[in-house]
């Protein structure tokens, strides 16, 4: 199953390519990974989308533990957490479509963030179930180019 | 020696490091960015610098210096080539768990990047094969991250790890300072092992009425054998070593199975078949160790004490987990378990029995010399109190079924990696660190050739290393597989038209050596050898050419199925 995990880790170069080489090395599978740093500028947070069964999970969260450059692993997956991920789409444009494309983009809370005559940009942000559904609903009326962030999450009350 | 506080560059700084560490050999060789280094080791009185003349070799030395003494191995070697060629001795090193740290020079910093003169990326290279490394990028980092790498070179699982030193970091000046203590947040080992899952162990091993013990190279490197022979005596539990294993527990005692897996004794594989507890202490589960998972210890529960968390379930499920160092796992059990009153009796004469069922065995012929003859000789000779070091291949399985380890840090040996032209170079740094015991090489001519470049370095150093030539002029096992998998195809596995005269090979780079082919010439090749200790001494052992090693559970059986001599190949499907 998909396992979301958060993984503090030293704010150095290579620190990355450490976590993702591992992932390649050890043949996990590594669905998204994204990086940034925390209130803490020697801290950065990767938040990690990957699948597996439990026994692999398991080896997963014991590898990310033994890379010296991580300092905390959390399977956010079974604990209360936020979970957003940004889509940037650009789609195609024309006088029949504008409309749809309006009404479609705020049902899924979406903003426009460029528009031009034959194109626009959308900009989604939401779980990332929600991006795909976006995907599926924007593909109809041409994507040009799409970009995900990956997942980014944060676990959610006072623990 | 340099105090801190004082202002220093950083090669200077470098040395200071070293001495701090209790570093009493580098092997290295010097090349371009690392000019500033050697030329101030070129005052340097206190820490010894062995000049190899390959980087290959420097690194399999700092392993064999390692593994005998227990302290990490240092290599120092320059960018680029220098830096490249260290890549499987540390690959080697990170399989073993062995303590390494490894300085390599690096292009100024200026022109990292920019495809310089002699530059690679090792670090980049070497990331997936260290336990961890390091670019110093400013010379006020260089002491702590000196002080960082051996912290974790030697705590925890061992392991090598890397430190990249651009030249201008080297040539550029600051006031040394030695950080006393060291906190790396991310790498906080857990030692003590938790003491439920100690007392479930103990809960476990009292209700056993077949124990076995599994004991690997955790049980060396945490210096547990003694209250391991105790464990093992006290509760009557019979005890297997895997290869890295061997001498953490006396290969004489009556307790004593040998080793398991795929060459291991037939005795020790029928255990671990019919066990129904298996206490593996140190160990990780090696495909090599356990054959065919599913076949693998099926009627025992499994206890797995490791230090390093990832060994745990990653290739065998068990029921009890107990992460922490192995003597601390050890001899909390001592304190948990009072004296067993279970009767082991039986159990220990149904191994009895299927050890006389098929015991390790082989043929002496007047005129002709086997290996395992040859082996066992040495084993008698040095009443198996040498170290022994070996290359990779039938040998070395030989050299595990019947040399008599009797005590802990005896094997240095290519376990993990199977790297072959380990054997020389590991010996002679071997030979750096223990000077109280016989250090010998078991090699065939294969690998011996893959580093024989080394023999230098030691006639060099008069070293009184014995080198114990298993020369049958094959890669004999790939040539073993060959026969009873691949058809007999023998592809370019005989090297008889091609090996040199080892013995002019020798005598070329002032080495003594003789040859023997046959037992009684053998018998007195290592008496003379053992004598000899004003330096290098090679015996070319002329042996049969076809020998197999037996047992043999062929690759992704079943361990409780074992081939036990050759078989007809045209009766395998």
């Amino acid at each position: 199953m998909k396992h979301l995990i958060s993984v503090l880790v030293e704010n150095k170069f290579g620190t990355l390519n450490r976590v993702a080489a591992m992932f390649s090395a050890r043949g996990f599978n590594l669905e998204s990974i994204s990086i940034g740093e925390t209130e803490d500028p020697e801290v950065s947070r990767m938040t990690i989308v990957t699948r597996g069964e439990d026994r692999i999970i398991s080896q997963v969260l014991k590898q990310l533990n033994r890379l010296v450059d991580t300092i905390k692993v959390t399977d956010l997956t079974h604990q209360p957490h936020v979970e957003r991920e940004l889509l940037l789409m650009s789609l195609k444009l024309s006088k029949s479509t504008q409309h749809e494309i309006f009404e479609l983009s705020n049902v899924f809370k979406g903003k426009v963030v460029d528009i031009k005559q034959k194109s626009i940009t959308i900009e989604v942000i939401g779980s990332p179930d929600k991006i795909n559904t976006a995907i599926d609903m924007f593909r109809p009326f041409g994507i040009r180019e799409l970009a995900r962030s990956g997942a980014v999450a944060i676990h959610r009350g006072d623990s | 020696m340099h105090q801190p506080g004082q202002k220093l560059n950083g090669s200077e700084i470098f040395f200071e490091c070293l001495r701090r560490e209790h570093v009493d050999y580098i092997f290295g060789y010097p090349g371009g960015s690392l000019l500033k280094v050697y030329e101030t080791l070129h005052d340097v009185e206190d820490i010894k610098h062995i000049l190899v003349r390959h980087e290959q070799g420097a690194t399999h030395m700092a392993e064999g210096y390692a593994r005998a003494t227990g302290r990490p191995g240092v290599v120092l070697v320059t960018s680029g080539p220098g830096a490249t060629n260290t890549v499987t001795g540390i690959a080697n090193a990170y399989m073993d768990s062995t303590p390494m740290v490894v300085f390599t020079g690096q292009v100024p910093s200026t022109l990292i990047g920019n495809d310089a003169f002699q530059e690679a990326d090792i670090v980049g290279i070497t990331r997936p094969i260290t336990k961890h490394n390091f670019l110093v990028k400013d010379v006020r980092d260089l002491a702590s991250t000196i002080r960082k790498a051996f912290y974790l070179a030697t705590t925890g699982r061992p392991g090598p790890v890397l430190v990249d030193m651009p030249k201008d970091v080297l040539a550029a000046e600051c006031v040394f300072e030695w950080p006393e203590s060291v906190d790396i947040r991310g790498f906080k080992p857990t030692f003590k092992c938790h003491a439920n899952q100690v007392s479930k162990a103990a809960k476990m091993i009292s209700k056993a009425k077949r124990p076995l013990l599994y004991v690997g190279g955790g049980v060396v490197t945490a210096g547990a054998s003694e209250a391991l022979l105790k464990l093992a005596a006290e509760q009557q539990i019979p005890v297997t070593m895997t290869l890295q294993g061997l001498g953490a527990f006396p290969g004489d005692h009556p307790l004593s199975m040998g080793m398991l897996g795929m060459h291991g004794t037939f005795w020790a594989n029928q255990a671990v078949s019919n066990c129904d507890l298996l206490i593996a202490v140190g160990a990780r589960f090696d495909d090599r160790v356990t054959g065919k998972i599913d076949t693998f210890a099926t009627q025992a529960l499994k206890i797995h004490n490791d230090i390093d968390p990832t060994n745990v379930d990653k290739n065998v499920k068990v029921d009890l987990p107990v992460v922490g160092d192995s003597k601390d796992f050890v001899e909390s059990l001592l304190n948990e378990l009072p004296k067993t009153k279970e009767d082991r009796s039986a159990w220990l004469a149904e191994i009895e029995a299927w050890r006389r069922q098929c015991p390790l065995d082989y043929t002496v012929e007047k005129d002709s010399l086997k290996t395992e003859f040859v082996i066992d000789e040495i084993s008698r000779q040095t009443k198996g109190h040498a170290v022994i070091v070996t290359d990779v291949g039938q040998h070395q399985m030989w050299t595990s079924q019947y040399y008599k380890f009797t005590e802990p840090r005896s094997i240095v040996t290519s376990g993990g990696l199977g790297t072959m032209g380990f054997g020389l170079p590991a010996t002679i740094g071997a030979a750096f660190g223990v000077t109280d015991r016989p250090v010998i090489t078991i090699c065939g001519d294969g690998g011996l050739m893959m580093n024989i470049q080394e023999l230098v370095t030691a006639v060099y150093h008069k070293l009184p290393i014995k080198i114990f030539l298993m020369n049958n002029s094959y890669l004999g096992m790939v040539r073993q597989w060959q026969e009873l998998f691949h058809k007999e195809k023998y592809s370019f596995t005989d090297l008889e038209a091609s090996n040199p005269d080892f013995v002019k090979v020798a005598e070329a780079f002032g080495c003594r050596a003789t040859s023997a082919d046959n037992p009684e010439a053998a018998r007195k090749a290592i008496s003379d050898a053992l004598a000899y200790n004003d330096g290098p001494m090679l015996v070319d052992f002329r042996v049969v050419r076809k020998d197999m090693v037996f047992p043999m559970v062929p690759a992704g059986g079943s361990i409780s199925d074992m081939l036990l001599a050759r078989l007809n190949p045209k009766t395998m499907v």
